[in-house]
């Protein structure tokens, strides 16, 4: 029996390690490809079919380019960097529930790498370390934009951890677990079952209009999933929150002094974390691995995971739309995001979701409060920057241009 | 808050996933270039299949890139290249320097000296970006679409006419080049493309007359 166990997890690992990658390598040609779509360009196309293969090459090409350091730069750190930067980013995939579960030869497997009873909190602890592989990447060059970039990225991804950590917490208090597989488990099934709307006779008919919806978090969780969309597209260093590798400014930040198999390293990193990152927000607000409600199904164990890839990839287009879409922020506007919008909306929706969920306060109380503070937190976002509105200078109707009078232009 | 701007600028970049790619693929597709696209020269010939060039080295001189080199020669009773007196011996147009203005172009006096709309100009040495008089002379005289010399009217189909010009069908006169006299295809005192030893030397082409 032991003997099962130790080859069952070995498999999951080298399944979930092969996974992640391949996904990730699929990705950089996704990313190049609806980019590209975005822009009215064809994108990739030389290598295999629709350009398929085109990571492929860069990947060979990178492994076989010379890896320079530079003469200032710390070898031990200059080498380790890269790697500390990829390595949480993969580990992070392990508490992420990819399927449901399959049973070979006797033995349940389930399609989690392992289910930890602290996952999210797992989670947070990985993204955290993946700020360690940039800031001791941008130290380590000996050179100055590299520096710059790398305090940037510990600003940055320090101040949107604590979001991004914050905008979590309100689904674990829906749930009641840290275990990302227990998450999952609690979103199946239909929006009409959920029995918060018990002996309420309207919410109830209106949950029974709606019993086509899954019973996923995102419905009474959205504002919180909002938030952490927005921080985890800050933490994975993408546009519109690449200021730490913004080309225009820091030539590349941390990494501009990288080259070869360890600028790939980095790459890879990055693009691992936008994975990992769409694969927790599917799990946390999307039901995970869960499908539509009437797929009452055959095939079930490879159609979960069907569902589940289909989500992440949903998301990771989201992501590149936001890369072509979205300016980067100035720096200033980045902490003020961070600071002053997300994190306090982050504290009060936090607020609302316990005492919602406090079952010692009456229910109506409850929705009573839910409804005010629901309401306080979209007013309050939707205030916008004061800064901002006593910058726009009203402007005078000068009619049609060019304005010329018998005075010659008027002023 | 900028919630509506947002949401614009994100249907903005949606909708152009389902618009019309502005790029091909190049190397099998290819764009037809507008008729008047200047790409790389051609010599003209008269209709009795004598060469239009007169020698004249204007457009050498007009030349802001210096890619232009003639050697002008006399005609000759028995050797007769042009209708003039005088007959271009050498003409070489170095492509490592044209940065196809036209002006040649306009300074030719006779019309000698065209723009095709290739573009596809590209090789695996300096030397062979260098065209010589028998890569430049068509064997036939060219037929151009519009008149030339000549205001075109304002409702002038420019677009529809294909390449700006095409040769003409009758069989090409066969006129040998001139071998005699000329020295080799690069004398033309091209300094950096002639060989590699002094290939980024700033020295032109210029004589000292």
């Amino acid at each position: 029996m032991t003997w099962a166990f130790v080859v069952i997890a070995i498999a999951k690992t080298i399944a979930a390690f092969v996974l992640l990658l391949g996904v990730t390598i699929l990705l950089v040609w996704f990313e190049r490809k609806v980019i590209a779509d975005m822009q009215a360009r064809i994108g990739p196309n030389r290598w295999g079919p629709f350009g398929l293969l085109q990571t492929l090459a860069d990947g060979i090409k990178l492994f076989f380019k010379e890896g320079l350091r530079p003469r200032p730069a710390d070898p031990w750190t200059f080498a380790i960097a890269p790697v500390a930067a990829m390595v949480p980013s993969l580990l992070a995939f392990a508490v992420v529930p990819f399927g449901h579960e399959v049973t070979i030869a006797g033995h349940r497997i389930f399609w989690t790498l392992t289910d930890l009873n602290i996952g999210i909190l797992y989670f947070l602890a990985m993204g955290s370390l993946g700020v360690y592989g940039i800031v001791l990447a941008g130290w380590a060059s000996g050179s100055k934009y590299p520096l710059l970039g790398g305090v940037r990225s510990s600003a940055q991804m320090i101040s949107y951890e604590i979001a991004l950590g914050l905008s979590i917490v309100p689904v674990i208090i829906a749930s009641g677990s840290l275990s990302t597989v227990s998450i999952v488990a609690q979103q199946g099934g239909s929006i009409a079952n959920v029995n918060a709307f018990n002996g309420i006779p309207v919410l109830e008919t209106i949950a029974h209009w709606f019993r086509f919806l899954p019973n996923w978090y995102i419905w009474s969780q959205w504002p919180a999933f909002i938030l952490f969309m927005i921080a985890g597209v800050a933490e994975t260093n993408r546009a519109p929150f690449d200021l730490p590798e913004a080309e225009s400014e820091l030539i590349a930040g941390y990494h501009t002094e990288y080259s070869g198999i360890r600028f790939a390293l980095f790459f890879l990193g990055e693009y691992v974390h936008m994975v990992v990152i769409s694969a927790i927000g599917v799990t946390l607000w999307f039901g995970g691995w869960h499908g539509p409600v009437f797929w009452h199904g055959w095939g079930d164990w490879l159609w979960p995971f069907v569902w589940f890839m289909v989500k992440v990839t949903i998301f990771l287009y989201t992501f590149v739309w936001l890369r072509a879409t979205l300016p980067r922020l100035r720096y200033d506007r980045l902490m003020w995001l961070g600071w002053k919008r997300l994190l306090p909306a982050a504290l009060t929706w936090i607020v609302v979701t316990a005492v919602v969920n406090t079952p010692d306060i009456p229910r109506y109380y409850r929705f009573g409060v839910f409804g005010i503070l629901f309401l306080m937190v979209i007013a309050w976002i939707g205030r916008g920057d004061p800064r901002l509105r006593e910058a726009v200078v009203p402007q005078r109707h000068l009619g049609p241009r060019p304005i010329t009078t018998s005075r010659g232009l008027d002023s | 808050m900028a919630i509506p701007e947002l949401a614009k600028g994100f249907r903005m970049v949606l909708r152009h996933v389902f618009r019309r790619k502005e790029t091909v693929a190049y190397p099998e597709v290819r764009r037809q270039p507008f008729p008047r696209f200047k790409g790389r020269h051609v010599l003209d010939r008269h209709p009795d299949g004598l060469e239009k060039c007169i020698g004249c080295e204007l457009c050498a001189g007009v030349c802001p890139a210096d890619a232009i080199y003639v050697v002008g020669a006399a005609n000759t009773p028995e050797h007769r290249f042009s209708p003039g007196e005088r007959y271009a011996q050498i003409y070489q147009i170095n492509y490592l320097r044209c940065i196809f203005c036209g002006l040649c172009v306009e300074a030719c006096p006779t019309e000698a000296l065209l723009m095709s709309t290739e573009y596809e100009i590209s090789g695996d040495s300096r030397a062979s970006l260098i065209y010589t008089k028998d890569q430049l002379i068509v064997d036939a005289p060219i037929r151009r679409h519009w008149p030339t010399r000549k205001e075109l009217p304002p409702d002038f189909n420019i677009t529809g006419g294909g390449l700006s010009f095409t040769e003409v069908e009758r069989p090409p006169v066969p006129i040998p080049l001139p071998t005699e006299g000329v020295s080799g295809p690069f004398e033309g005192g091209w300094s950096g493309e002639r060989d590699t030893a002094s290939a980024f030397s700033d020295r032109g082409p210029r004589r000292e007359d």
